[in-house]
């Protein structure tokens, strides 16, 4: 069956509650056009996220069974996480386990359909936890419809156990890869920058997270100052901009050895760095002489090919998902606009057109938007537009909202944000790309440039 | 399109020295680079005698404990200035610009073993990358006019700091104005 509950849009809301919820952060929630496939032998229990705002549909989230207590222990802490994850999203509401009628270790011969449906659960997640030799875990679980009473996917994971959000993040993704029909974005990472210490002497550190806020680890000391990390399209390297004496470089480097490099001879200053999609290229700025440049370095060969040639200022470059493209942000108009150029550097055209001026675009992961921010008469926007330069939507709006960045199935976006109320610092906030279910990302830090990474394999 | 060409050091070197004439006109009501060059001579005249050690007599000057040591980076913020500021997401050096970089010229003059760093800032109101293009195009204007001004282009870096540097922390006009700007250095 379909959960499909008539709603209109709401205004886009600012849920930023307070107490316990908060601090356990938050992520956002998404809709777009599905194609609805599965209608096929009979009907399919789905949230259909083509819409604005869609009532949450209300799934149980049984704690997985453990016959030991440390198995037991792992259950609950994975049934919680899945519980959680589900919850940010904005699509699902995990009913209170205090209503729950069927325990855990009576459902290893299957859900008592009625127990459910009496609590009006439409979705039912259930499984078990075992802890093997060499301090591994195996996780089996299973999603019911409830209704319709029929196992709609099961996966078994196996992992050492100090993994287990990893497993809780995989068995998230495969509930809402079968519920939605889109692939999900919860085993996944972010890299952000975390400040501490005055605006005149900030200290910034590249910080790394998981995409719920833990696992948080710091990069660097804040001996240098960094900003604006990005992640490779495996998720093992980022490339970031590093003061080196005094001067901006790009850096290169490997996450888990630390291994680092400065990408290239340029006689000057780099920034605005970014991997191409096969994760073969950077595209970055050099900037000498008060003009800015884009330029691309073949990361095997360290070749570098220069891409723009004018004495406006070319920055912000993303690489459309196919890689033959780039949208860019210029000032060669007088202001700074939107471009997008082939990947050879020829053909630029300018796709924004609207009062203010547009940067930092984005290229979705789906190809089918471009995110930027815009700032018009004080106030700074995040918004969304066709690659051909129609369909502009604002999504988000503050003192300033800055740098956003694409949750790997392309429903939502990070960005940064400075309040009217709190201008000296910032925050990491999450919102679909219809502007709904706006959420702060809770850090240990003031925390910007956030990157999301794609899912990591 | 000041923007435009401004990237084109002939024409910038072109208009910086058909300001030499102006700027030495006005040097007479410019106290600050007068006062500046007076401190700087008098102490350091102080300090070779102190270090002359060729025997005899020791000549002793009483030297201000509080004033800058010639040369450093306090005695150019105080009796030159460090700093010119910017218009809005501009990087054309205004008139009083221009007079402050023609009072480092000469003072930089004084002290040729100096190189210099002329850091480039902007305000919190643009994104970040724009921000550190914008500071480099600010730095790049000091420098050129410096260099117009006959300054050896191998004794000056320039580097951006985009918006991550603020001097006023305010998040207002008054604040704004006074972090759109280019900042010399003493390395």
């Amino acid at each position: 069956m379909i959960c499909e509950t008539g709603s209109e849009p709401r205004k886009a809301a600012y849920d930023r509650r307070g107490g316990p919820l908060r601090t356990t952060l938050w992520l956002l929630a998404l809709t777009f056009a599905i194609v609805v496939p599965l209608v096929s032998a009979q009907a399919d229990l789905r949230v259909d996220i083509t819409r604005g705002q869609v009532e949450p549909m209300p799934v149980a989230i049984s704690d997985l069974y453990g016959e030991s207590d440390d198995a037991a222990k792992f259950g609950r802490r994975i049934s919680e996480v899945v519980a959680r994850n589900l919850e940010r999203s904005g699509l699902f509401r995990p009913i209170d386990q205090r209503a729950f009628i069927q325990r855990p270790e009576a459902m290893l011969s299957g859900p008592r359909f009625a127990d459910w449906r009496q609590i009006n659960a439409q979705a039912l997640v259930t499984g078990r936890v075992r802890i093997m030799a060499g301090d591994k875990l195996e996780v089996e679980f299973r999603l019911w419809d409830i209704f319709a009473e029929q196992h709609l996917v099961g996966l078994r994971l196996g992992s050492a156990s100090s993994q287990w959000r990893r497993i809780a993040h995989k068995v998230t993704d495969a509930i809402y890869e079968r519920l939605t029909g889109e692939v999900g974005y919860f085993d996944t990472r972010i890299v952000y920058i975390a400040e501490t210490g005055p605006l005149d002497a900030r200290i910034k550190r590249l910080a790394i997270m998981d995409q719920d806020g833990e696992n948080l680890r710091f990069l660097s000391d804040g001996k240098q100052l960094v900003l604006t990390p990005r992640f490779s399209p495996t998720a093992q390297e980022i490339t970031y901009l590093s003061y080196e004496n005094g001067i901006p470089r790009v850096v290169l480097r490997r996450i888990d050895s630390g291994q680092q490099e400065v990408l290239g001879n340029f006689p000057g200053m780099t920034f605005a760095p970014r991997f191409s999609p096969d994760g073969n290229s950077v595209v970055l700025t050099y900037a000498a002489d008060g003009n800015s440049d884009l330029f691309e370095m073949d990361l095997r060969s360290h070749k570098v090919r220069r891409l723009t040639d004018n004495g406006a200022i070319d920055t912000a470059p993303s690489y459309s998902p196919d890689g033959q493209q780039i949208v860019f942000e210029s000032d060669r108009s007088g202001e700074q606009q939107i471009y997008v150029m082939d990947r050879q550097g020829s053909k630029a055209r300018r796709i924004t057109f609207g009062k203010g001026r547009y940067g930092t675009p984005v290229w979705s992961p789906r190809g089918d938007l471009i995110a930027f921010t815009k700032s018009y008469r004080g106030r700074f926007s995040i918004g969304v537009i066709k690659p051909e330069g129609t369909g502009e939507r604002i999504l988000s709006q503050d003192f300033l909202v800055e740098g956003p960045t694409w949750a790997p199935n392309g429903r939502v976006l990070m960005f940064f944000r400075q309040t009217e109320r709190n201008p000296d610092s910032s925050e990491l906030v999450t919102v679909d790309i219809t502007g709904h279910h706006e959420m702060i990302l809770f850090t240990t830090t003031a925390a910007s440039d956030p990157a999301w990474s794609p899912l990591i394999p | 399109m000041w923007k435009r060409i401004f990237g084109a050091k002939r024409i910038v070197a072109l208009a910086a020295v058909l300001l030499i004439v102006a700027a030495c006109e006005s040097t007479s009501d410019d106290s600050a680079a007068t006062v500046g060059d007076g401190d700087a001579t008098e102490t350091s005249s102080a300090q070779t005698s102190d270090s002359s050690g060729g025997g005899g007599e020791v000549e002793v000057a009483s030297v201000d404990p509080s004033a800058p040591i010639p040369g450093t980076q306090e005695d150019l913020v105080q009796n030159v200035g460090d700093r010119v500021f910017f218009n809005y997401d501009s990087a054309v050096l205004t008139p009083e610009g221009r007079r402050t970089l023609e009072r480092q010229a000469e003072w930089l003059r004084l002290f040729p073993e100096h190189s210099i760093m002329i850091e480039g800032h902007a305000d919190e109101r643009g994104t970040r990358e724009y921000n550190l293009a914008l500071g480099e195009r600010r730095a790049t204007a000091a420098r050129d006019y410096l260099i117009a001004f006959g300054m050896d282009s191998s004794r000056l870096n320039t580097t951006s700091y985009g918006k991550e540097r603020p001097y006023a922390l305010g998040h207002n006009e008054e604040s704004w104005s006074l972090n759109r700007r280019s900042v010399t250095v003493v390395n």
